[in-house]
């Protein structure tokens, strides 16, 4: 093509600025919401047709209703006669109650055996590898209703197990000595939790002096009068009692102490071990992922085991351990809701038995849907947070 | 705590002079390297010892392994002191196949086989190809044909007959084979320039991903009933199916648009340059480079999907772990749910280990590239 030729005139736009790339943007999109819209709007007349031939309302009318369903175990008090709002609460307070206790119990034991695959000592680290291939590899439900299964064959109440002295092993579940907790009690903790946003704000105060002057301000003069002098000034002044009660076998059940139910236990352990496996490896490959010349500098410094451990290498390994343990807590949360298949009555089941008694299953199910989408959001806002503070900064 | 081995004190006890008895000198340097560490080992020794010797004594020297059919009596004489393998022979075909027909099971046995056969083709590097999508097709259209029947002289199964490992892997299968291209769609849509493709995509997967299985499982079981126009039924099963298509598809959606991400921005400059409309571009640029990039993750999605296939079990579909339970309903054989568990487990565990296996050798060749 020679270059005198006349060139072809610039294509005339449609819609002055619009170019045919917009255009077509925007009718991919008019298509793709068109059609979202109208499988909604389908499904949405279909079920407003089913509804009313079944004739079942809609609307969350039904929560002021009396629930009368029973719920064995629950932290909050509940009768039969409450509402099925208060049934919807005792079973959130429930699916957190699991929830809360397994992620602690789950990072404790994970740690522990992601540290121990990677130990000098042949024997733990095979046997942290066979722990963590084995648990990971069978569905949680069959370990749920392995571990349930055999809580249930546990000896009876009268022969039960006793591993330590107070504490009782038998198809009742597990019974511990605990100390009552009431609201003399929860006033000296209210003060020790009040203590550790005190300190944390002075904490802070006494790092930003450091920053101006470079000297050292120790912190634990401030934590040792704020969470152990203060509470135990105000547990003496209010005269609150701390002794612990022992269960003791009266009859055919336990009195006193604290009962896990064997359902509660079962979906524990179950919960707790299969997490554990994952956080193990997350733990291995955070702690693999510190290049060794830092354990070099650290050893050549001549600095003490625990510090080099504390200041050197956890903060660096935990950059890469957060980000997939957020996935691992939100998940042991979701698979709390297997608790339906043993009869832990959490939220799901506590929904469930609502559906099957009102057949309101739209507003049943909207409702765990929307609790542990807060839940989930929740745990992901707290930890993106931490995340964005141990995140490393670069110029 | 113990010694962690990446640290520098390895090497050194490594580059100790090589002298002795090659075994002493293992275990010296593996098990009692130092104090603490050989107090450890013995611990352990001591802990595990008295596991495996109670284990062999339960599961092995006094348990009962072959009873006549029906008869537990052999069982329940050592309850307690030994395990009863015998509920397996005597259960096995129920767990395996539910309640298809007993004279018809040979058809969901072959279909279990080609499924296996399908999945270790697919595992094959040399093998991927287009054609193995063919392969794909055509395999599943054989295991419809054997499952249902009704053709070629066999005779018709219905889906509520279906049950156990058959059952497990269709919804595995399927889940995947449908959750597979939606997933890449939606991975599209995520990172698609359009707002509203965008956030629809957005929508989709944030609400899959944050509310449990369970709660999919029983909406497609109560809820998707009322949702389709009246006199139109689809079976459960099926909607079991679409909810776990559902359900994978987020996930996988996830694990492909990191892939996508992972590919550098020259890839698409130099489609866009060679004028590759949309569609061409990603089919025969990037998506490949994408999912080559996610191959290790994405089968770690496959066994989690695998596992979860078990959750139907709470909608009261015939999968694997519902025979299972099923089986020891059983008065005569209910205290023998431990062994049946176990037999299952083992059953899961070959197909999970396997592919987890099969992903760790992915992982050790990429690196080596």
């Amino acid at each position: 093509m020679t270059s005198d030729a006349p060139r072809p005139p610039p294509r005339r736009r449609f819609f002055g600025a619009f170019g045919r790339r917009e255009l077509k943007g925007l009718f991919w999109q008019v298509l793709v919401v068109g059609i979202a819209v109208a499988v909604v709007a389908f499904l949405w007349s279909n079920t407003v047709t089913n509804l009313s031939a079944r004739r079942i309302t809609t609307g969350f009318a039904f929560l002021g209703r009396e629930a009368g369903m029973p719920i064995a175990d629950s932290l909050l008090a509940y009768s039969p006669k409450d509402t099925y709002l208060w049934a919807f609460v005792v079973g959130i307070a429930n699916t957190l109650r699991v929830a809360v206790i397994g992620i602690v119990l789950a990072t404790i034991l994970g740690t522990l055996i992601g540290i121990s695959r990677l130990s000098a000592n042949w024997l733990l680290s095979r046997l942290a590898a066979v722990y963590v291939e084995t648990l990971r590899d069978i569905p949680l439900l069959l370990q749920l209703l392995f571990w349930y299964v055999l809580m249930q064959a546990l000896p009876a109440a009268r022969t039960a197990w006793r591993p330590v002295e107070g504490v009782f092993l038998s198809n009742r579940g597990l019974i511990l000595p605990a100390v009552p907790v009431g609201p003399p009690q929860l006033s000296v903790l209210g003060t020790a939790a009040l203590g550790c946003v005190v300190l944390y704000v002075i904490r802070r105060w006494l790092v930003t002096q450091q920053m101006r002057d470079g000297r050292p301000r120790p912190a634990w003069p401030f934590a040792m009068t704020l969470l152990i002098a203060l509470p135990a000034v105000v547990s003496v002044l209010l005269g609150v009692s701390w002794t612990i009660e022992w269960p003791e076998l009266r009859g055919f059940n336990f009195v006193g102490g604290l009962t896990l139910a064997p359902e509660y236990f079962a979906l524990l352990i179950a919960l707790v071990t299969y997490t554990s496996a994952f956080i193990a490896e997350i733990v291995r490959s955070g702690i693999q992922s510190v290049p060794r010349g830092q354990w070099d500098a650290a050893n050549a410094l001549g600095l003490r085991r625990s510090f080099m451990l504390r200041q050197i290498i956890l903060p660096q390994a935990l950059r890469v351990i957060v980000p997939p343990m957020t996935s691992q807590y939100l998940n042991l949360t979701k698979n709390s809701s297997l608790a339906v298949a043993i009869g832990y009555q959490d939220v799901v089941s506590i929904a469930n038995t609502t559906l099957n008694q009102t057949g309101q299953a739209i507003e049943a199910i909207a409702l765990i849907m929307a609790v542990f989408l807060t839940i989930s959001l929740g745990i992901s806002f707290f930890m993106n947070w931490y995340n964005a503070r141990i995140a490393l900064v670069e110029r | 705590m113990t010694a962690i081995t990446d640290i520098p004190d390895a090497p050194r006890a490594a580059r100790r002079p090589q002298i002795g008895n090659p075994v002493l000198r293992w275990l010296r340097t593996n098990l009692f390297s130092s104090i603490p560490n050989g107090i450890l080992t013995v611990v352990l020794l001591a802990v595990l010892g008295k596991g495996v010797i109670s284990f062999v004594q339960w599961g092995i020297a006094n348990a009962v392994w072959l009873t006549p059919a029906n008869d537990s009596s052999a069982c329940r004489a050592v309850r307690g002191l030994g395990a009863c393998w015998a509920i397996v022979p005597e259960k096995y075909r129920f767990i395996l196949f539910g309640t298809y027909p007993f004279d018809e099971q040979w058809r969901p046995a072959l279909s279990v086989l080609l499924f296996i056969a399908l999945f270790y083709l697919s595992t094959r590097r040399a093998l991927w190809r287009r054609e193995l999508v063919f392969l794909w097709i055509g395999a599943l259209a054989l295991i419809s044909v054997l499952m249902w029947g009704g053709v070629l002289g066999l005779s018709f199964v219905s889906q509520d007959r279906w049950g156990g490992l058959p059952v497990t892997l269709i919804l595995a299968t399927f889940g995947l084979a449908f959750g597979f291209p939606l997933g890449i769609l939606v991975a599209l849509g995520r990172r698609s320039k359009l707002p509203a493709i965008r956030s629809l995509s957005v929508l989709y997967v944030e609400l899959i991903r944050g509310v449990p299985l369970v709660s999919l499982l029983f909406m497609a079981s109560v809820m998707f009933p009322l949702f389709m126009p009246s006199g139109f039924n689809i079976d459960k099963l099926l909607r079991a199916q679409i909810a776990i298509i559902l359900f994978a598809g987020a996930y996988l959606a996830e694990v492909i648009r990191g892939g996508l991400q992972a590919v550098p921005r020259g890839q698409y400059e130099a489609a866009d340059a060679l004028g590759l409309s949309y569609w061409r571009k990603n089919r025969l640029i990037i998506l490949p480079q994408a999912i080559r990039h996610v191959i290790p993750p994405l089968v770690n999605t496959f066994i989690a999907f695998f596992k979860d296939t078990s959750l139907v079990l709470i909608i009261g579909i015939f999968d694997l772990l519902t025979t299972a339970k099923t089986a020891i309903i059983d008065p005569a054989w209910q205290q023998f749910s431990v062994e049946v568990y176990i037999f299952v487990a083992a059953i899961y565990f070959v197909f999970c280990f396997a592919m987890s296996r099969y992903s760790r050798s992915l992982e050790a060749h990429s690196g080596a590239r």
